[in-house]
């Protein structure tokens, strides 16, 4: 029993920065950009958000330089992909590469130190109960804002006018901005959500999963995040089964490594990426009635005046 | 204030060749500010970087050596992205290249095998950094799975299956303990062209690469294929081009280039099978592709150029104590530079200080 409840709690707290990083895409694209540079913002948002909680010696503080430094990071994007018309695809991969250096510069001061991670809830007589009480009552702040996270971008684009709005960019620019709708600006708050969740899902893992800061610790979560975005069809509901499973095949990997199951552990290590290979061929494979991306995702816009 | 994009009527060369040169100008001012910034004096720091390893003959033999992958995997890359097929894990073809001819290098080891052994590894390397390629670029045109993300997993597949291999089965008995194989017998290594010194046969074979990709784009119908299947897709299929069968030959084409470079790095320069046999090549080739303008002499020069990073990287490191990621962070800065810059050759950057609600009223 003790091990079932262990086995979901790891798997909720590495499903946490998937679902968190997802999300952020799935806003972005949802409004007609497609940001690659999720793997590198996610860094970014890891160093400096390990370096916010190291100086100050608060978690939230941590967790509020993490989603400053991706929405910077996206800003830089947005200026290149959206202000400059450049394409996406590559302005996405430079981000990437520029954001693993600078979090190897940022990081360098920090490997090797430790920090107290995030504390966990406890209310008295609630968390006690077997089995479920951790799972329900002893989590994190970050897995319940992420669980907050996905429920009111779901509201929004769904239930509300900014996020008919939002959609109507992603899916035909052109005919949103003959309405008047300033289809750059709404882009580029789109993109700088997609940095700022980015960013938090990168400081979790210093904050949370790990409590130090190692280079390259994303380890390819920022390109998973952009392969859920696909795997969930650009819905919210789909985006959090998702992200579970994915967390739940990491964990999984690694508890075979450990039963010592007789496969190479670098076998089940290369599981999860191979998993998201899998999945986006058997996913893009069953829709056979059209694209479910909306419209517009990933083409140069350049309003005419 | 506003930035504004204005669409020029056509295309301007004298930008498309100057902006390169361009964008590294803007990478050295913004570099520049970035090393007073870590404290470090910038005109040491980049004369480190880019003026020491010219000075003498064998950091002069060490960029050749390193820019030798680079132009090759980025040869490669310029081919899918003019067909706009985003191969992104060329990264772990040349680690699948690299691992599949050092199968035949670990199994002839010790043996007297003759001088087929180099030859047969080369072509395996190859073969098989265009299957690996081959997976991306099938499940694109069969399912429509994103080649981007399906590429770029298999880098992490590779890897981990290179460390496995120099780990278990492949690992040197003698190398206490170390993950490597044991060193290439001299049948299974990459002929020297200078005695003692580090320039080898993969430089000239790079070479031809180049010459082999200006004349496929230039002066054949496949290579025009290419173009016009990334440039004008619709017109293409006017044209009766198969994009689909354009995405698969080009994604074979750059995995096997970039196996190819996989194996003679690690036959070459590195002498045996290790983890970290790349510093990253088959991402900075990314930035050699687009730096060089998808052009294969324009990749030649800028495989060159970036190779200088990776040498004056290390220089720095060791005169100045400046950390190996500036290099990275530098790499970053400078693919925007030169994507922002190509942004001038198709539009005209203006800049409007009309009011908003006038500008919309008017339009």
């Amino acid at each position: 029993m003790e091990l079932v409840e262990a086995i979901i709690l790891s798997i909720l707290a590495a499903s946490t920065p998937l679902l968190i990083a997802a999300t952020g895409e799935l806003v972005t694209e949802r409004s007609g950009v497609l940001n690659l540079g999720v793997e590198g913002m996610m860094i970014v948002g890891a160093a400096c958000g390990f370096g916010g909680a190291w100086l100050t010696g608060s978690i939230f503080i941590g967790a509020l330089f993490g989603i400053i430094a991706g929405m910077l990071m996206s800003l830089i994007f947005a200026l290149m992909a959206l202000g400059l018309a450049v394409n996406q695809v590559a302005t996405g991969l430079a981000l990437t590469i520029f954001g693993i250096g600078l979090s190897g510069l940022i990081g360098a001061g920090f490997v090797g130190e430790r920090l107290t991670p995030a504390a966990h809830l406890y209310v008295p007589g609630l968390t006690d109960i077997p089995l479920i009480g951790r799972v329900v009552f002893g989590e994190d702040a970050f897995v319940y804002f992420s669980i907050a996270l996905i429920v009111g971008v779901w509201w929004v684009l769904y239930r509300t006018r900014a996020g008919l709005i939002l959609r109507a960019c992603g899916d035909n620019h052109v005919s949103a901005h003959a309405l008047g709708y300033p289809v750059l600006r709404i882009r580029t708050l789109a993109v700088m959500f997609g940095g700022g969740c980015a960013g938090l899902a990168g400081a979790y893992l210093p904050l949370a999963y790990t409590p130090f800061f190692i280079p390259g610790m994303t380890a390819g979560r920022g390109w998973i995040a952009l392969a859920l975005v696909v795997f969930a069809s650009w819905r919210p509901g789909r985006l959090v089964i998702g992200a579970y499973l994915f967390g739940a095949v990491t964990i999984l990997q690694l508890h075979a490594q450990g039963w010592g199951v007789g496969i190479p552990s670098q076998f089940m290590s290369a599981l999860p990426y191979l998993a998201t290979v899998i999945v986006l061929v058997l996913l893009s494979r069953a829709r056979t009635g059209g694209s479910t991306a909306p419209a517009a995702l990933g083409t140069v816009f350049v309003p005419d005046r | 204030m506003q930035l504004v994009l204005e669409k020029r009527t056509e295309r301007s060369n004298t930008i498309a060749l100057v902006s390169p040169l361009i964008a590294i100008g803007l990478t050295i001012v913004t570099m520049t500010i970035l090393f007073a910034i870590l404290g470090k004096n910038p005109v040491l720091a980049l004369q480190a970087y880019f003026i020491a390893p010219l000075t003498d003959s064998y950091s002069l033999q060490e960029l050749a050596v390193k820019a030798t992958p680079l132009v090759m995997i980025a040869i490669g890359l310029s081919l899918c992205y003019l067909a706009n097929a985003w191969n992104i894990g060329a990264e772990g073809q040349f680690l699948i290249g690299a691992v599949a001819g050092s199968w035949i290098a670990v199994k002839t080891q010790g043996t007297d095998a003759g001088a087929w052994v180099l030859p047969a590894m080369l072509v395996l390397a190859a073969a098989a950094g265009a299957l690996y390629a081959l997976i991306p670029a099938i499940c694109k045109v069969k399912f429509g799975a994103s080649e981007i993300l399906t590429s770029l997993m298999l880098v992490y597949v590779a890897d981990l299956l290179l460390d496995y291999l120099v780990r278990g089965p492949w690992r040197d008995p003698n190398g206490f303990n170390f993950p490597t194989t044991a060193e290439f017998d001299p049948v299974a290594t990459v002929p020297l062209l200078i005695e003692g010194g580090r320039l080898h046969l993969g430089s000239i074979i790079a070479l031809l690469v180049v010459a082999a990709a200006a004349i496929l784009l230039g002066r054949t119908i496949k290579g025009f294929e290419i173009r016009v299947v990334g440039a004008a897709p619709r017109a293409a299929r006017f044209g009766g081009f198969n994009a689909n069968q354009l995405v698969i030959l080009t994604f074979a084409v750059s995995g096997a280039l970039a196996g190819l470079a996989g194996i003679i790095e690690v036959a070459g320069p590195v002498g045996h099978l290790q983890p970290g046999i790349s510093p990253g090549y088959g991402f900075t080739a990314i930035i050699v592709a687009f730096l060089g303008r998808l052009n294969p002499i324009g990749i030649l020069i800028a495989g060159l150029f970036l190779a200088l990073t990776f040498i004056g990287g290390e220089q720095a490191q060791i005169a100045m104590k400046i950390p190996l990621d500036v290099t990275k962070v530098f790499q970053g800065i400078l693919l925007f530079y030169v994507l922002a810059c190509d942004s001038l050759i198709l539009y005209r950057f203006k800049l409007v200080l009309a009011n908003r609600q006038v500008a919309r009223g008017a339009g």
